[in-house]
């Protein structure tokens, strides 16, 4: 019955769209680090997606979506002359992170939009079933 | 006279199947809303319902025991097409949210007559069979 893969295909939608909102908070929590190395400043992380496409049980292909993993930014970090800084280096720089603070807030709103696309789904997936399983009634 | 319920029930309990995969379909082109390179598909609900009808598979047909089944076409599972986009996205992903819902919208409401025409089909059968 094709309606109970929807189940499936959709809660992985919706843990899909999680990780990116989890990931979209640590940025946005992160926004204002600092450090004093290149190479420990926080960079913006996001996930990447990827459909999971198997034709082994029917004839058409059925995807989930699924996280392949999540990349760090390669954007460069902005570096400020500040002396007087705590974590200030030898020559007096401190290296704040990468993160755009507005493109994480669409980033969260899409995330967001398209876990409430994913339940909707599954509601009505729910509601079908139970219809069918009153057939006859 | 035997009931046949094949006949009895029509072309609804067909109906029904496709509606189901083609939710299914609709189901996880939003769940891939956001995946790059990711193309939306659909079912072209018409000739899914003709080749229901027909009984036809599309894999190629198989006259002799020796011949090897192509594994192409399982029986009656519909042709899968992929959806032109009004407009491109950057990432390669052709997946419209809004015209997605509202085609699952629109599936899961027709899903709901032909349960309702099933329904109704099994009544008159209950009520033949009871001959109130």
């Amino acid at each position: 019955m094709s309606l109970f893969n929807i189940f499936d295909i959709a809660g992985s939608g919706m843990s899909a769209q999680s990780l990116r909102l989890n990931t979209t908070a640590s940025n946005l929590a992160n926004a204002d680090s600092v450090s004093s190395s290149v190479d420990q400043t926080y960079r913006t992380r996001s996930p990447v997606f990827s459909a999971v496409l198997d034709d082994a049980q029917q004839g058409y292909k059925q995807g989930s979506v699924q996280v392949k993993g999540i990349v760090e930014s390669q954007a460069p970090v902005r570096s400020e002359y500040n002396p007087s800084h705590p974590m200030a280096n030898q020559d007096g720089y401190v290296f704040h992170s990468n993160v755009d603070s507005i493109s994480e807030m669409a980033n969260m709103m899409s995330a967001s939009r398209s876990y409430q696309n994913n339940v909707e789904i599954a509601n009505t997936s729910k509601q079908l079933l139970l219809r069918t399983l009153q057939l006859g009634q | 006279m035997p009931i046949n319920f094949d006949s009895a029930l029509g072309i609804h309990a067909d109906a029904l199947r496709v509606r189901s995969q083609r939710a299914e379909l609709l189901a996880s082109n939003l769940a891939n809303a956001d995946t790059p390179n990711y193309k939306a598909r659909d079912i072209d609900f018409q000739s899914a319902m003709k080749m229901a009808a027909s009984g036809q598979s599309t894999g190629m047909q198989t006259s002799h025991v020796n011949h090897i089944q192509s594994s192409g076409g399982q029986f009656n599972a519909p042709a899968v097409q992929f959806r032109t986009t009004m407009q491109d996205s950057l990432d390669g992903n052709t997946v419209d949210e809004q015209v997605e819902q509202a085609q699952f919208m629109q599936n899961s409401v027709q899903y709901q007559a032909s349960l309702n025409f099933l329904g109704a089909r099994f009544q008159g059968l209950l009520s033949a069979i009871r001959g109130e």
